[in-house]
Parts: structure tokens; C-alpha cells; sequence
């Protein structure tokens, strides 16, 4: 836990503070702990998309709980950053059906595209990039996770163009990255076919 | 009542019960690491696996309730296997590092792989390695070692009610920390040494010091607060080696604080181990014969009124009696066992015990608490009060300093003022009293040591009476004593005679000549400047620096002696090892000085001193047990002075000689000391 700076304090912009009370009436009296989850990634938002201690402690008390209830949930939870990351937050899923569809090749796009291996983050503190298991969406395998947005049905081509984008300022479309809208077999050429 | 097969033995249970509670009441033995009787259920290490008849898998005997017809096996080669399975996945991070591991010989995990282990490993991967954690200077954790049982965490968050402890990450690579490193603020911390199942989390002063197979256990009593935690003291030849908790549902559970169980490094630091004579402004090392006549002149000649005795906080009840023996027999009045100045008399027990009982607490719904902060003062009283606290239906309220006491407590104030308002049932909180089915209050030592003590205890004897806290088979009136001698001292009868002079008359009383101090260490010394002094006791303390005649002592260690807890309890302790050279068992010391100012006392050995005692207060003669005691008037008139109460004790590291000797104690103080008195500037 060093390398980094950790904010000295941390606090719920008002927006956020009523995102946050919303969150927290959907449960029971006496049960607001419930909405940790949900408060956490709010901070993690808010905060550049890492959640420094600061932020756990302020969850901690919103919620009334023990702050080390939170920080038990922030660690089990591998989406909650305890890091600083770039603002595009890269993550190639690399389990079964990313494999066997060609994620070795996307992963070498990615290395070779910003110049870092798994775990880092360009110099310029634009990209990080992250190993993950699967994020659910093995019908369009391979698939990476930039920030919000999926982008599947990827290949060495399509990673490489879709961070060549985003590092001039573009906005590349999310979803299949070939002739696919959803998830239909590729092969279906509409009805009667 | 759920009647279940158990091994094909039928036992009827009470309900509620799980299956591994029912196994222990049978005396069936279900292995466990997680699973602790005084803990909640967690149900995480899997080693009490038992078959139940028409479950399609094993079940987790610690967390499966009890239910009728139930059957259960736990021998059969099923089972067997099971948990052998277990241990093997148990064992698969587990170092073998057992030869430098502290826990070796009382091991749980050593233990249980005796039985459910195998002799060889399938595991060919790397072991997993954790990092190295801090947890202040009294526990030494070796996280590699820990296999997440997850007691230490439900410890500090369910009885010391100081939730740091958490399980980090997930799966393989979960560790048990506090994530941000800071040392545990609790006073309870080391019993998760105990809870420990395995030797990653060991007591880092005794860490390398010995086996436990070759210490020598005896059973005693603490002395270090009034609660009197039932302690097992494990020495090796002279040297007290650690201190343990023993089992007493009655007074400490199985838990005591972290001065019980550290300060033992304190009786090798500092001792009086021969007797001195001061000869020329000097404290010069003496023979007992030398000793003992210089003291006998230092008294010869002067009337009664002139001699004058103060007994400390740690004095047992024997040397109490032999020495108000020997000043009656001298003639003199002036025998006082309250150095604090506590306004508290001898004549009323149930004016200065705690006739709830810290059992009895459980009972409580609604606590007053009146100047006291039982965290610092009584920690196991502390975990009690919080233990209640967390069954629910309880109201606890302070007259006092705002402090956290782990749970919660509604702070009414601190003025002495609020008092008179209670008692007079004008304010709020007097009619919660009122209503309330067993109300009890607990008055500290911060109120009663106050110049107007007198007139606070007879308001909390007014608020205990108009609110019914004393009735046929319920005494909600509590003192709560920070000495352990306290008690034993006002049982005897360690008090002013009459026209006698109590601590302060003695220290300001131009009268007094001579001035007998048993292990009196917290007054006043400037006060005696200008008698002679002689100082019994264990350490080289305050009294001993003013002495003229010093007698060395034995500490709570090394005598067997009777100690009054703060419920009124007698106990004895038992010696684990001798005195250290020259140094005596306290009334033997007493006995001898009788003999050489020509006043032999009437008892030659224990027994005989033993059986006077009992004589003397029928106390002594029920050992461990709590006498319940008649109701009267006590406490004194007087005007209440308004203000804030104060806690006799801001630093519960060091309190008494043997924990100001302590370094243990010493480096907790350091590490513990809230950030504002902590050293600043080139500390680092």
C-alpha cells in the first residue's frame, strides 16, 4: 500500500449523498449496511475510479459500520479498486471462453498497443491495464471491459484500432466489434436463409 | 426437550442447542477450530463434520441445531475420513515450522493432526506466505501460520467490542488484519492469544522464552484490579514465565486483561530482595536481624497515638490482620487501608461491595454508572457489562467522563449535581430507574475519592433506594474498587479505630512519629518527611525511596494469600515461586517484627492466622464464595461539591508497583497513548 498517495479525506458530493440515501432507503430499517455495495462503487466513481482508504472510512460512516466491515468488502470484491488506475480502465478477460476464442491474441495487442503489462498503467496515466475473469459475456468471447463499456468479438485488429481511438480522443462504438449486433450465430442471415 | 441418537446413545437436550454442544454434554469428542462456546457460530473450518442420519452430506456439527429424532455418528470410518479430508486441506498452507512455533505442545492443529492427520503430504505446489503483520507490542502474529478460523475477529467484535480485525481478500489469498496497521486498543487483546487455535497469534514478550511442557502451573488469583481474575501462573524455576486465564464463570469468564497477563515482567524488575537499614541518609543493605531491631527502635518509646499504619492496594488480607494486630497490641489507632482517600467504611458491607455480582450483571436491565470508566478500571467487569449489553433489554446511562465503553451508554452529564437530581427523581433518567425490574448502579472510585466521597455515596445509596434497586433477592448497589486489597482491608477491618487518623491525617499530623507502610505506595510521601518510616513491600517504588527500615515482601506470586475481590469474593492465591532472595511472606514479616517489639502475635503459621481471620469475619472462612450482604445506612452527610468526576486511572498500562516495573507495560503505554499525550517532534 505505498507508491501512492492516499487522500486525506474524502466526502460524498451532494449528488452523490442523495444517490447514496436512495440507496440506502431501498432496505430495511436497521439493515442500511445492506447498501455498502452500491455506496462503494458511488465513491469509487467519484474518485477517479479507485477507492482510497478515505473514502472506505466515509462509506463506514454514512453506514454506521465498523470500518472494517467495509474495507472486508472493498478487498473481497475484485471491481473496487484500491489503486489509483488510468482513466480508461482496460480489462481482458482471459478465462475459458476468451481462450479458446482468442484472447492470447488480444492480451498481445493490448501489451503491445500501450506499452505495459497487466497491472499497469501508461505514464500518462491514461490507460490501465487489468487482467480479469470472465464478465459474462462468453457468447461474444473474446471481449475486453474499457470503464463502463464491453467490447466483444475481438481480435488482435479490433483491440489494437478500438485503443488506438480512445488514445486520440475517439469514442469507439461498444459491442460486437464484427458484423454481429447481439449475440445471434454469426452465420444467420435473417429469416428463410 | 429434542431428543437425539448421539453414536446410538439417546440424550434428551435443551433446545436451541447445536449438535457439537450436545456431543460436548455427552463427553463425545468432535474436533473443532472455529467453533468456541463463549464466541458466535461461524461454521468455517469444516473440522466437526459428523454424519446425520437421512442428510445426503456431511454436516457441520457446530451449526446444526438440535432437532427430535435426530441421529448422529461421529466414529464411524465415514467420518473418519471426512475429517481427515479436511485436515489435509487444512494442512495445505499450513508451515511446518512447529520446532520454532511457540503454540508447539498446545497446539489444536499439532493436536487434532494427530488423530485426522497423514503422515505425508499429496501437495506438491508452493505453500502460500503472508506478510508480516504488526499488532502492537503484546501479540505476535505469523499470519502464515493461520489457517481462518476467524476467532480473533469475532473476538475483538463480540466481547471486546473493539471490531479491528477482519478477514482481507478472498479465498486463497485471505488474510486475517486490520488492514490499515494499528496496534488492537483493547485492554482485552491477549485473549485472542488464547482463542488462537493455531500459533499465528502468540504473546510476543514470552515469544522464545519456553515450552510449555516444562513450566510448573499453579493456580492463584490477580491482583492487579479488584475484580480478581482466576489466573494460572506458569513458571520455570524463579521465574514466572506467562499468566493464563483459568475458568470462572463467576468472576472473568475465561478472559482477562491485558495487566493481568503482561505486567509478570514487572516482579523481576525493581525488587526489594534484601532488607535495608538507613544508615547516615543512606539506604544501606542490611541483615533481618538488623533490619528487625532498627524498625523495633524506630517504635520504642512512642505512645500509641504516635505509630501509625497504611496498607496498600496490593496487601493481602493476612499481612492486613497480622499488622492491625501488632498496632492494636502497640496501642495505636491510626491503621488505614485507603490510601486514595475513598470515602468508604467499614461498617456496612454492602456499602463498599459489589453485591450484584459480576455474574449477576446479566440479570441487570438498567445500569447507573457514577463516576467510574469500568474500562479502564475493571476491564472484565467492562466485557460483562457489554456481554449484557448485547443481549438486549438493557439500558446503561454515566454520570461521568464520556469515555467508550464498547457498548452503549447514554451520557447523562458529568456534574455531581445530576445526582441530587436523580435521587429526587426530578430528572429524566430516575423514572427509567424506577421502572425498571432489576436496576443496578456502579459508583467508581473517581466519586468517592473526592473531598465530598461522603455525600456521594449516601446520594447513591438514596438513588438505589427510592428506586428499588435493593430488594428480597436483588442488590443493584455496586462500589466498584480498583484495588485488590481494598476489600480484604475494610473485612479485616483495616480502618481508623476510634479517634483514630485516617491517610491524610496521618501524612498532615505533626502527631505521628513513626509510620508502618505495607506496600503503600500511592500517597503522599513529603508527608512522612519527618517520621520514620518502614516500608514493607515487593518493589523499589515510592515508599521504599522514603523509608528508613525496609522489609522486602512477596509479590502476588510468591505467597499463598487471601485476596477480598471487589464482589466480596475471598480467593487465595498460591505460590508459584519463592521470594526472591532475602524477601519473606508478608505477616511472617509482621509476625517476626511482633516478636522483636516484645507483642508476639497469637498465630505461629498460617492455618492458626487463618483460623483468626475467620474468626474475625465469617468472610474468610467461605473461600470463593460471595456472601450476600444485609442492607443499612452507610455513607455520610455533607455538602455536594459540584463538578466534574474524574477516573482514578488515566493510564491503565501502569498502576501499581509491579506494572510501573513492567516494560511490557512500559511499551504499551507507548504505543497506546492517545495521539494528544503522545510525544511529538523528534519521536519520528
Amino acid at each position: 500500500m505505498s507508491a501512492f498517495e492516499q487522500p486525506k479525506s474524502f466526502a460524498f458530493t451532494g449528488e452523490n449523498l442523495t444517490r447514496a440515501k436512495q440507496h440506502m432507503a431501498k432496505y430495511p430499517e436497521g439493515r442500511q449496511n445492506s447498501a455498502v455495495m452500491p455506496l462503494l462503487d458511488l465513491a469509487q466513481r467519484q474518485h477517479d475510479g479507485w477507492l482510497p482508504l478515505a473514502a472506505m472510512d466515509h462509506v463506514a460512516e454514512v453506514l454506521g459500520m465498523e470500518p472494517i466491515r467495509v474495507y472486508e468488502v472493498a478487498n473481497f470484491y475484485t471491481m473496487y479498486n484500491l489503486k489509483p488506475v488510468g482513466r480508461r480502465h482496460v480489462q481482458v478477460c482471459t478465462n475459458i471462453c476468451c481462450l479458446l476464442r482468442g484472447s492470447d491474441d488480444v492480451e498481445a495487442a493490448c501489451r503491445k498497443e500501450l506499452g505495459i503489462d497487466f497491472g499497469e498503467t501508461t505514464d500518462d496515466g491514461m490507460f490501465t491495464l487489468t487482467e480479469v475473469e470472465c464478465l459474462g459475456a462468453c457468447v461474444n468471447a473474446p471481449m475486453m471491459q474499457i470503464n463502463d463499456d464491453y467490447y466483444e468479438d475481438l481480435d488482435a485488429k479490433s483491440a489494437a484500432k478500438i485503443l488506438k481511438e480512445l488514445k486520440n480522443g475517439g469514442t469507439p462504438k461498444p459491442g460486437p466489434q464484427n458484423a454481429r449486433k447481439g449475440c445471434e450465430p454469426i452465420t444467420y442471415k435473417g429469416k428463410g436463409a | 426437550m429434542p431428543k437425539l441418537t448421539i453414536n446410538g446413545a439417546e440424550v434428551e437436550v435443551d433446545p436451541g442447542l447445536t449438535v457439537i454442544q450436545a456431543c460436548d454434554q455427552l463427553g463425545i469428542e468432535v474436533p473443532r477450530f472455529c467453533y468456541h462456546e463463549r464466541l458466535s457460530i461461524s461454521g468455517n473450518c469444516r473440522m466437526c463434520l459428523v454424519e446425520m442420519e437421512r442428510a445426503p452430506r456431511p454436516v457441520a456439527a457446530c451449526a446444526m441445531p438440535v432437532a427430535d429424532g435426530m441421529v448422529i455418528r461421529t466414529n464411524t470410518e465415514k467420518v473418519q475420513k471426512m475429517r481427515q479430508a479436511v485436515m489435509e486441506f487444512l494442512l495445505i498452507n499450513h508451515p511446518l515450522d512447529c520446532p520454532i512455533c511457540d503454540q508447539g505442545g498446545e497446539c489444536d492443529l499439532q493436536d487434532i493432526a494427530m488423530n485426522y492427520g497423514m503422515d505425508r503430504s499429496r501437495y506438491t505446489e508452493e505453500k502460500r506466505a503472508v506478510k508480516e503483520k504488526a499488532y502492537g507490542p503484546l501479540i505476535k502474529p505469523v499470519m502464515t501460520r493461520c489457517i481462518h478460523c476467524t476467532r480473533c475477529i469475532r473476538f475483538c467484535r463480540e466481547v471486546a467490542g473493539v471490531p479491528e480485525l477482519g478477514g482481507i481478500g478472498r479465498g486463497a489469498h485471505m488474510e486475517v488484519g486490520t488492514y490499515v496497521e494499528k496496534v488492537l486498543s483493547s485492554e482485552l487483546s491477549g485473549n485472542i492469544i488464547d482463542l488462537c487455535p493455531v500459533g499465528a497469534l502468540t504473546s510476543k514478550p514470552y515469544a522464545f522464552t519456553a515450552r510449555s511442557w516444562e513450566l510448573k502451573k499453579t493456580e492463584s488469583i490477580d491482583v492487579m484490579d479488584a475484580v480478581g481474575s482466576n489466573i494460572r501462573v506458569d513458571a520455570r524455576g524463579q521465574a514466572v514465565m506467562r499468566i493464563l486465564p483459568r475458568i470462572n464463570e463467576d468472576v472473568n469468564e475465561e478472559w482477562i486483561s491485558d495487566k493481568t497477563r503482561f505486567a509478570y515482567d514487572g516482579l523481576k524488575r525493581q525488587r526489594l530482595d534484601t532488607p535495608f537499614v538507613r544508615r547516615g541518609g543512606k539506604l544501606q543493605p542490611a541483615s533481618w536481624d538488623e533490619a528487625l531491631a532498627a524498625a523495633a527502635a524506630g517504635f520504642k518509646g512512642l505512645k500509641g497515638r504516635q505509630i501509625a499504619a497504611i496498607a496498600g492496594d496490593m496487601a493481602d488480607a493476612e499481612s492486613m490482620t497480622a499488622l492491625k494486630d501488632l498496632m492494636k497490641a502497640a496501642g495505636s489507632p491510626n491503621i488505614d487501608c485507603r490510601q486514595d482517600g475513598a470515602a468508604i467504611g467499614a461498617s456496612r458491607r454492602a456499602g463498599y461491595i459489589f453485591n450484584t455480582t459480576i455474574a449477576g450483571i446479566e440479570r441487570a436491565d438498567v445500569c447507573l454508572l457514577i463516576g467510574v470508566n469500568p474500562r479502564l478500571e475493571a476491564p472484565i467487569i467492562n466485557a460483562r457489562l457489554r456481554k449484557r449489553s448485547r443481549m438486549g433489554g438493557f439500558q446503561a446511562a454515566s454520570v461521568g467522563p464520556e469515555v467508550d465503553l464498547t457498548y452503549q451508554v447514554k451520557y447523562l452529564g458529568n456534574d455531581s449535581d445530576l445526582l441530587e437530581a436523580i435521587a429526587s427523581g426530578s430528572h429524566g433518567f430516575a423514572k427509567v430507574l424506577k421502572s425498571a425490574e432489576r436496576p443496578m448502579l456502579i459508583v467508581g472510585m473517581g466519586a468517592l475519592t473526592r473531598s465530598d466521597g461522603g455525600a456521594v455515596l449516601s446520594l447513591a445509596r438514596r438513588i438505589a433506594e427510592t428506586s428499588g434497586m435493593v430488594g428480597k433477592d436483588w442488590n443493584g448497589f455496586n462500589v466498584l474498587h480498583t484495588a485488590a486489597a481494598r476489600v480484604g482491608g475494610l473485612d479485616v477491618g483495616f480502618v481508623p479505630g476510634a479517634g483514630g487518623l485516617d491517610v491524610s491525617g496521618i501524612l498532615d499530623s505533626s502527631e505521628v512519629k513513626a509510620v508502618y507502610l505495607l506496600g503503600a505506595d500511592e500517597i503522599e510521601m513529603d508527608g512522612l518527611k519527618d517520621a520514620f518510616v518502614v516500608y514493607q513491600g515487593h518493589h523499589g517504588d515510592a515508599g521504599a525511596c522514603a523509608a528508613d527500615v525496609i522489609f522486602p515482601g512477596a509479590a502476588y506470586t510468591e505467597k499463598n494469600a487471601t485476596y477480598v475481590n471487589a464482589e466480596g469474593r475471598a480467593q487465595q492465591t498460591n505460590l508459584a515461586v519463592f521470594p526472591p532472595g532475602e524477601a519473606r511472606e508478608d505477616w511472617k514479616i509482621i509476625r517476626a517484627l511482633s516478636d522483636v517489639m516484645g507483642k508476639t502475635l497469637p498465630y505461629g503459621a498460617l492455618a492458626e492466622l487463618r483460623a483468626a481471620m475467620a474468626m474475625g469475619n465469617s468472610v474468610f472462612s467461605a473461600i470463593g464464595k460471595v456472601k450476600t450482604a444485609g442492607w443499612g445506612a452507610f455513607g455520610a452527610g455533607g455538602k455536594l461539591v459540584p463538578g466534574p468526576f474524574q477516573s482514578p486511572i488515566d493510564n491503565f498500562y501502569m498502576t501499581d508497583p509491579i506494572s510501573r516495573a513492567s516494560v511490557t507495560m512500559a511499551a504499551c503505554t507507548d504505543a497506546m497513548a492517545p495521539a494528544n499525550t503522545r510525544k511529538t517532534g523528534t519521536d519520528g
